[in-house]
């Protein structure tokens, strides 16, 4: 399983980084943004994206919607955790496809909890 | 026949008195209506001069703020940016040193862990009397060993503890800086405030929220401050269920 963590503060990519491994995922790759992370996910091997939507360059929401457009990605769970909490940005998330939703400060057990929600579901589906 | 305002039909009639005292050599009645004529000349005057001071203040008010601005533009503002940039700075320093020490002692913690669940099972093993008397002398070696490097890396537990106590030093400076840039933005707005009472133009608030497009974000909820926000989780999830999900 590796997971690519996209958020352009480097602090938040490690708490996210040492959180996975805790949970027993020690396969990850960072990025900073959306522009960064599109070669990554284009490259191939990624199971699972974690992004932030407030970034410089490409935000959170137009790598969401870059992807579900493209025809190799548009699978791809993705997991958003930001501090964007406007309702409106929720809705417009899910309606962008978004698998998840956290809301930054977040807990281990929150994160924990909605991964295994996406996996649940993608396996039922 | 000329119309007379009644100031000047007090005057006219002031005058014909003074015409008429002076005819009379009554000395005492000139004397008083001169004065009398004087003080509407006076009080004409004191208002011109209380025009011109009110334009005086006023220019010298519009003087004193611009300055203020340019004070604002040329000095505070960049020097605001610099303080916020310090502060970002600041906090990645403090969650970089957290997070080394946090890195560094959980494979430590993990090791002594792994080490006393062995050293468990082999105590039950010599307590039940399943136990050699070679395994024990290797048992009492392995103890020993343990003893010696649980010292260790507890000294070094409480020394990364402590890093991570320390490193939380950047909460009091950067409040104190956050709090500088606060002041130092109501005193801009004040200025602004009063620059657009002095040109007189109507104070418009520009609720423009909209505008600003949600694809770049709008950053962290500030309670009390944004509204049409969730507050918390449970708030993301009730409303992500409504939706479906």
């Amino acid at each position: 399983m590796k997971i690519l963590i996209v958020d352009d503060f480097s602090t938040m990519r490690r708490i996210i980084k040492n959180l996975l491994r805790e949970l027993g995922f020690n396969n990850t790759i960072e990025a900073d943004d959306g522009q960064t992370a599109m070669p990554k996910l284009r490259t191939g091997g990624v199971d699972f994206l974690i992004t932030d939507w407030n970034m410089p360059g490409m935000s959170g929401i137009e790598l969401l919607r870059t992807i579900r457009a493209d025809a190799n990605l548009k699978g791809l769970p993705v997991l958003m955790v930001t501090a964007e909490a406007k309702r409106e940005q929720i809705v417009e998330a899910a309606q962008a496809g978004v698998n998840g939703y956290v809301i930054k400060p977040f807990t281990a057990a929150t994160l924990e909890e909605k991964i295994n929600k996406i996996f649940e579901r993608l396996e039922n589906a | 026949m000329v119309d007379f305002t009644p100031a000047k039909a007090a005057q006219l009639e002031q005058a014909k008195a003074l015409v008429e005292a002076i005819q009379n050599g009554d000395d005492e009645q000139v004397n008083r209506l001169i004065q009398e004529l004087g003080k509407v000349q006076e009080s004409v005057l004191f208002q011109e001069i209380c025009k011109l001071t009110r334009q005086l203040h006023d220019a010298l008010t519009t003087f004193y703020l611009d300055e203020r601005l340019a004070r604002f533009t040329q000095n505070d503002i960049p020097n605001a940016k610099e303080r916020l940039n310090y502060v970002i700075t600041m906090t990645e320093q403090a969650a970089n040193t957290t997070l080394n020490a946090v890195e560094y002692l959980l494979p430590v913690i993990q090791g002594m862990n792994n080490e006393t669940t062995v050293l468990k099972e082999d105590w039950q093993r010599f307590r039940a009397r399943e136990m050699s008397v070679d395994e024990f002398r290797e048992l009492n070696q392995k103890i020993v060993q343990h003893f010696e490097d649980s010292g260790v890396r507890l000294q070094q537990i409480q020394e990364r503890l402590t890093e991570v106590l320390m490193a939380q030093d950047f909460q009091d400076l950067t409040g104190q800086i956050i709090r500088r840039v606060i002041t130092l933005v109501k005193d801009l707005e004040t200025s602004m405030v009063d620059m657009i009472r002095l040109s007189n133009t109507p104070s418009q608030r520009h609720r423009d929220a909209s505008v600003e497009h949600s694809s770049q974000g709008h950053g962290p909820a500030v309670p009390g401050l944004d509204t049409d926000t969730v507050s918390n989780q449970d708030d993301v999830d009730s409303l992500l269920s409504s939706l479906g999900f």
